[in-house]
């Protein structure tokens, strides 16, 4: 188990260095010059070519890179172009109250989902099967940006039972376990876990179908035994795929955040991220996407390395 | 030999015996599944009328007015209503149908071609030129598809063109990741190594063994992607990422709308239903697609 552990975090380092890569490559895929968005079209060229050489914009290219991983190794994500602050400063702010959704949204998305797929598996072809294929489809096909839009419309605007923005009244940044912080977070949460709830139902659905169909099931019936043991092997052998669906679902949470968040006016990465395209601050925008990027191939490997402790074979290869 | 010898005893082949093509069957199969076929239909539906926008839709969808602005649906002249600029909705939606059409499968289309590609080239050579094209996808994997496609065109900046780049870039990894593992299993089948005795080039092998049995299974994955890119490219629209104003898109009408949804909410959320109802035929006509092929994925 520790070799796999280790040969795991081996294994990322490339990955992470990849993400670092394609982070940097994000200023130089930009129109125009990186410094347009420091200085303005008609700055004096001598502060420009100042500016350049503190940014460090003269040099050749991989040593640029070089120096963006030292810093960022260092934790230093630059400083923002519209407001000067250092981007790591608000991006943890931010992350927090992406996390407080990603959360909420998981707890909803994958109980509900795991249990409705688990029914429907274990009774297939059945009044719950049918009604999880159904939500299902529903789940994978709907554009949640809508589905956060139309359930304003009808419990904010037309029942008035929730509100429809922010985190809190008055426009609070920061989260708190009060009535109202909750209050703010049920419509939010409730369309951040439809795509997730759909997909671990389709998937638990399919697990259990498939292990229920190998012998070993048979078998075990054979021998006697009753539902509640039968059960119990069952989920032994269907927690390894379900937790990397898990996993990885909580990764596109977090990392698809920007749309609901954008719908609900939610102070989190999804706010930093339009507030970078929208200014073009580009180093706002990098440090956002290296993070959340970064949060997921950490992800990745956690969900590895449980699949190991849950499986014995998966060590092997 | 006694194959040779025995070969002219051989009864003549009646000719109508032959068993139909794997095309027939799956024709047949698609014929028989009448939720795929109304899908179908649908998605035909649908496609018409985006293609033939400028003879079906009653009214400029550019035009604005003022004294019109976010009617009802049901208003005379304007069945669906109009918008917050008082364009008429029922035009903005048809023309709106092309953009996102377009922005949602013109990214599946090209990542088919390129992911298609670089998967069928790693999995055939297999060795360094494997490790270097599919540990590169890795890294495209390390981001979830929604911020990798924001990252790109956010960093490129908003357009059609850009927008399309970006959602490209997003499907390339999965697409060269399933043809891979297709390819991989076939180059591993004995018909390979017989051809391969026989003395057939690399070329020919790709072209007459390869190909005809990794497309299918590509082909049937990608078209289950194009729900998720039509959900994506709108997406990247309403974030004002995509098409710009005053360009009709479903995703970009929805943004602009957002704020009429005191005034008129089942005007605004008019073209979301339209994402939603497009996005559900993609994935059930891709599921009977699937059926009717006998791809297993």
């Amino acid at each position: 188990m520790f070799t796999y552990i280790l040969r795991r975090i081996l294994y990322i380092v490339p990955i992470a260095l990849g993400v670092t890569l394609l982070v940097f490559g994000l200023v130089h895929i930009a129109p125009g010059d990186p410094l347009n968005a420091v200085v303005g079209p008609d700055a004096p060229a001598e502060v420009v070519e100042q500016l350049r050489r503190a940014y460090g914009f003269d040099q050749p290219l991989p040593i640029q890179y070089l120096i963006y991983l030292g810093h960022v190794l260092t934790g230093d994500l630059g400083q923002s172009v519209a407001t000067g602050r250092p981007v790591a400063a608000d991006l943890g702010r931010a992350l927090a109250n992406t996390l407080v959704l990603s959360i909420g949204a998981a707890l909803v998305g994958f109980t509900s989902g795991t249990l409705l797929g688990a029914l429907a598996g274990w009774h297939r072809g059945g009044l719950v099967d049918r009604f999880a294929t159904i939500l299902t489809l529903i789940g994978v096909s709907v554009p949640h940006y809508w589905l956060g839009m139309v359930l304003v419309i009808v419990l904010s605007v037309e029942l008035n039972l929730l509100p429809a923005m922010g985190m809190a009244p008055g426009g609070a940044a920061g989260w708190g376990f009060t009535g109202e912080h909750l209050a703010h977070a049920v419509l939010p949460v409730i369309t951040m876990s439809v795509i997730p709830m759909g997909i671990v139902a389709r998937s638990v659905r399919a697990t259990v179908a498939d292990v229920l169909h190998q012998e070993f099931v048979q078998a075990l019936r054979a021998k006697g035994l009753g539902r509640g043991p039968v059960l119990r092997h069952v989920v032994r052998n269907v927690a390894p795929t379900v937790v990397s669906v898990l996993g990885l679902q909580f990764g596109y949470l977090l990392g698809g955040s920007i749309l609901i968040e954008t719908v609900f006016s939610w102070p989190g990465t999804g706010f930093l991220l339009n507030e970078a395209i929208f200014k073009r601050d580009i180093p706002l925008l990098q440090g956002t996407i290296l993070m959340l990027g970064l949060f997921f191939v950490l992800l990745n490997l956690l969900v590895d390395i449980a699949q190991a402790a849950l499986d014995p074979r998966m060590r092997r290869s | 030999m006694e194959a040779t010898a025995a070969k002219p005893s051989f009864p003549a082949k009646p000719k109508a015996a032959r068993s139909p093509g794997y095309w027939t069957m799956v024709g047949r199969r698609l014929r028989r599944d009448p939720v795929t076929m109304a899908c179908l239909a649908l998605l035909l539906a649908i496609v018409l009328s985006a293609v033939f926008a400028d003879l079906l839709a009653p009214a400029d969808p550019y035009k604005t007015s003022m004294i019109r602005r976010l009617k009802p649906i049901g208003t005379p002249n304007h069945p669906l209503g109009t918008d917050e600029l008082g364009r008429d909705m029922l035009s903005r939606l048809l023309y709106g149908g092309r953009m996102s059409l377009v922005m949602g499968i013109t990214p599946v289309l090209n990542a088919l071609a390129i992911g298609g590609l670089l998967g069928i080239v790693a999995g055939f050579f297999g060795g360094r030129l494997n490790m270097a094209i599919m540990r590169t996808m890795d890294v495209l994997y390390a981001f979830p598809s929604v911020l990798l496609a924001v990252a790109i065109s956010g960093a490129l900046g908003s357009g059609l063109t850009n927008a399309i780049v970006a959602l490209t870039i997003v499907f390339i990894p999965p697409l060269a990741r399933i043809a891979e593992t297709v390819t991989t299993q076939v180059r591993g089948l004995d018909f390979v190594d017989a051809a391969r005795a026989s003395g057939a080039g690399s070329l020919t092998i790709i072209r007459v063994h390869l190909l005809p049995n990794v497309l299918g299974p590509i082909f049937v994955y990608a078209s289950s992607l194009i729900s998720v890119s039509i959900i994506l490219a709108s997406g990247l629209s309403f974030l004002g990422l995509g098409v710009e104003p005053p360009q009709a898109e479903w995703g970009l009408m929805l943004n602009t709308l957002r704020q009429a949804i005191y005034v008129q909410p089942w005007v605004a959320v008019l073209p979301g239903a339209l994402i939603f109802l497009t996005s559900i035929c993609c994935n059930l006509a891709s599921d009977g697609l699937r059926t009717a092929m006998e791809v297993k994925l």
